[in-house]
């Protein structure tokens, strides 16, 4: 089976992450421009983040068989800092017409402050103008009421629901954010978001009709093969096969689609081009075999010990 | 000398896209000669691959020939017709504007893969090269391996304007990351004894590790290949890899000393071959892009 993980921060993950991902069975990756955990203090930095999002990432992850997407925005944290974001507000357009960026994201409310909301409707106008989806983070805080005020907003600047996606989703929010038409993304994310036996669950209850599968894998602990375990656990207690495709593939490919960034052709078929520049191709695709999570775990084990 | 492979570019194009999608480009050519902002620029970049995918640019031997009496080592085979539209724009927007070097050195910085092998491809077509050295260079510093060959592959710029330094740096950066010498162009002209004895110690290094070397490395050696030197062409000539032993005789072939010759004699039907001329450097190696 192949799977999207429609959000992940590669930037802070290793090369055995991406291996380990192809090996289970993914075949592309959307990275959302966010806080690197460091608050950044210039415009410069913004700007190496995000050539280095639209640039080496994308061909760091080709190698493995990967193909990278991205998303291009303000983050909410970093809305708080004016000086900052006036100054990237101003360059934003430059980089969401790259190629591979299939969403203006990710934005919304950490703290719902003032400085946060301004920047998010002024980016919601550009989401509109440039025709592009939105990836909205939920707060961790506060979020019942911090997800409700996202989708007022969209709805308010005139977003239709079928291209904002709502991440960060859980058991109190993901009725409205279906109800209310949106894509209702999930983050499989130990401890502090969602598990993925919680996630089959939803899966029983909602269906998986607009419900997203991501692992939002970052700096801290987090599980770049959480799309790709949820899939299999979700079978294993007997979520229809059609429905984890949806979740775990179709749903994100069909939302981030509508930007005409993100292609099946992409990995099955790539242009010639891509093949000679960025994209080595994956494994699974190639050889046809069944994807194995085990094997790209085993060389860090203290057990291989010859280094070549 | 701009003007005429951009007639060229212009030529090609507007053969191979349907009606539609080069008249948007004709408008934003147009467009870019008016008004060659960076705004202008950037959403111009960023559309060419949306409205005119990404298709091989499709080139005939006429073509070829076209492309080197216009500007002599320009060579557009593996371009791509985004590419060819990218380094059109630029050149559109050019005309008008002096700080072309300053402009060329803001798009890089924040270009992504495909658009930074657009770029990097057009350097011989650019106004003011002298002043675009620093940044071509720094094209040779990433590690992605096809913007490194954007630089290094089938572009004259290098040879006309690196100093020795910087070229043997990027002859043996090809080798490092696993990239092929015979695309880049000047390769033999340019050889010389320091980047030979770099490519000796980088091959003594190689072997210390008990890793291979390409053969293509001797290429820049044989014709500094002194007595001191030729023991390593001598493992390499009695090396099991078939290609490394013809790359050894080619190189001693090249090679000023006399004991080369008695070395290659012994070699027999590689010298023969060589004396033949049934094995040369173009033979040695196959080049996807000048078979296709
Ligand atoms: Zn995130």
């Amino acid at each position: 089976m192949m799977f999207i993980d429609p959000h992940t921060h590669m930037i802070s993950r290793t090369t055995d992450d991406y291996e380990a991902m192809a090996a289970a069975g993914v075949v592309a990756v959307i990275e959302p421009a966010f806080w690197i955990g460091q608050p950044r203090t210039n415009v410069g930095s913004y700007i190496d983040y995000l050539s280095h999002i639209v640039g080496f990432e994308r061909f760091r992850a080709g190698q493995f068989g990967i193909r990278h997407y991205c998303t291009i925005g303000l983050n909410s944290k970093e809305a708080n800092n004016e000086a900052l974001a006036e100054e990237v507000m101003e360059i934003l357009p430059r980089f969401a017409l790259k190629e591979g960026v299939v969403a203006i994201g990710e934005i919304g409310y950490d703290e719902q402050s003032d400085l946060e909301d301004k920047y998010f409707r002024l980016q919601l106008e550009l989401a509109k103008e440039l025709d592009l989806p939105v990836m909205i983070h939920t707060p961790h805080r506060d979020k019942k009421r911090g997800t409700s005020r996202s989708m007022d907003v969209c709805e308010e600047h005139g977003l239709p629901p079928s291209k904002v996606v709502i991440d960060h989703n859980n058991e109190e929010t993901v009725q409205e954010t279906l109800e209310r038409g949106f894509w209702a993304a999930f983050s499989i994310y130990p401890s502090t978001k969602m598990g993925n036996a919680r996630m089959v669950e939803i899966l029983r209850q909602y269906g998986a009709e607009r419900i997203i599968v991501d692992s939002a894998c970052d700096w801290g602990i987090s599980e770049p093969l959480g799309v790709a375990k949820t899939a299999k656990l979700a079978l294993e207690r007997g979520i229809p096969e059609e429905q984890v495709r949806l979740a775990c593939y179709q749903n994100a490919l069909d939302a981030y689609g509508q930007s005409g960034q993100i292609k099946e052709d992409d990995w099955l078929n790539p242009p010639a081009i891509d093949q000679r520049t960025l994209y080595e191709g994956n494994s699974i695709l190639r050889g046809g075999r069944e994807p194995k999570i085990e094997e790209a775990k085993i060389k860090r084990s203290m057990d291989e010990l010859i280094i070549e | 000398m701009a003007e005429q492979p951009s007639r060229l570019l212009r030529t090609w194009l507007q053969r191979q896209l349907p009606e539609t999608a080069f008249d948007w480009l004709a408008g934003q050519l147009e467009a870019l000669q008016q008004d060659p902002s960076d705004r202008k620029l950037h959403i111009a970049l960023g559309m060419i691959p949306r409205r005119l995918g990404k298709d091989d640019l499709a080139l005939s031997e006429a073509d070829l020939e076209a492309a080197e009496a216009a500007r002599p080592g320009w060579d557009p085979r593996g371009w791509s017709v985004d590419e060819a539209a990218r380094i059109l724009a630029l050149l559109a927007a050019a005309g008008a504007n002096t700080g072309f070097a300053e402009r060329f050195t803001a798009l890089c910085g924040s270009a992504e893969v495909g658009e930074a092998i657009a770029l990097y491809r057009g350097l011989p077509l650019y106004p003011d090269p002298a002043a675009l050295e620093d940044q071509a260079a720094e094209g040779l510093r990433t590690n992605m391996r096809a913007v490194f060959e954007a630089v290094a592959h089938r572009n004259p710029f290098p040879r006309e304007r690196f100093d020795e330094n910087r070229w043997n740096q990027m002859v043996l950066k090809a080798l490092f990351i696993g990239s092929s010498l015979h695309p880049i162009q000047g390769l033999d002209a340019r050889a010389n004894p320091a980047l030979a004895a770099i490519l000796i110690d980088y091959a003594h290094e190689r072997w210390a590790a008990g890793r291979p070397v390409s053969p293509e490395l001797w290429r820049c050696v044989g014709p500094f290949a002194v007595a001191s030197l030729l023991p390593d062409l001598e493992r390499a000539l009695r090396g099991e890899d078939e290609t490394e032993r013809r790359a050894a005789a080619l190189a001693l072939a090249a090679s000023p000393a006399a004991e080369a010759r008695v070395l290659l004699a012994g070699a027999g039907a590689l010298a023969a071959e060589i004396e033949s001329g049934a094995l040369t450097w173009e033979r040695l190696e196959h080049d996807p892009v000048a078979q296709a």
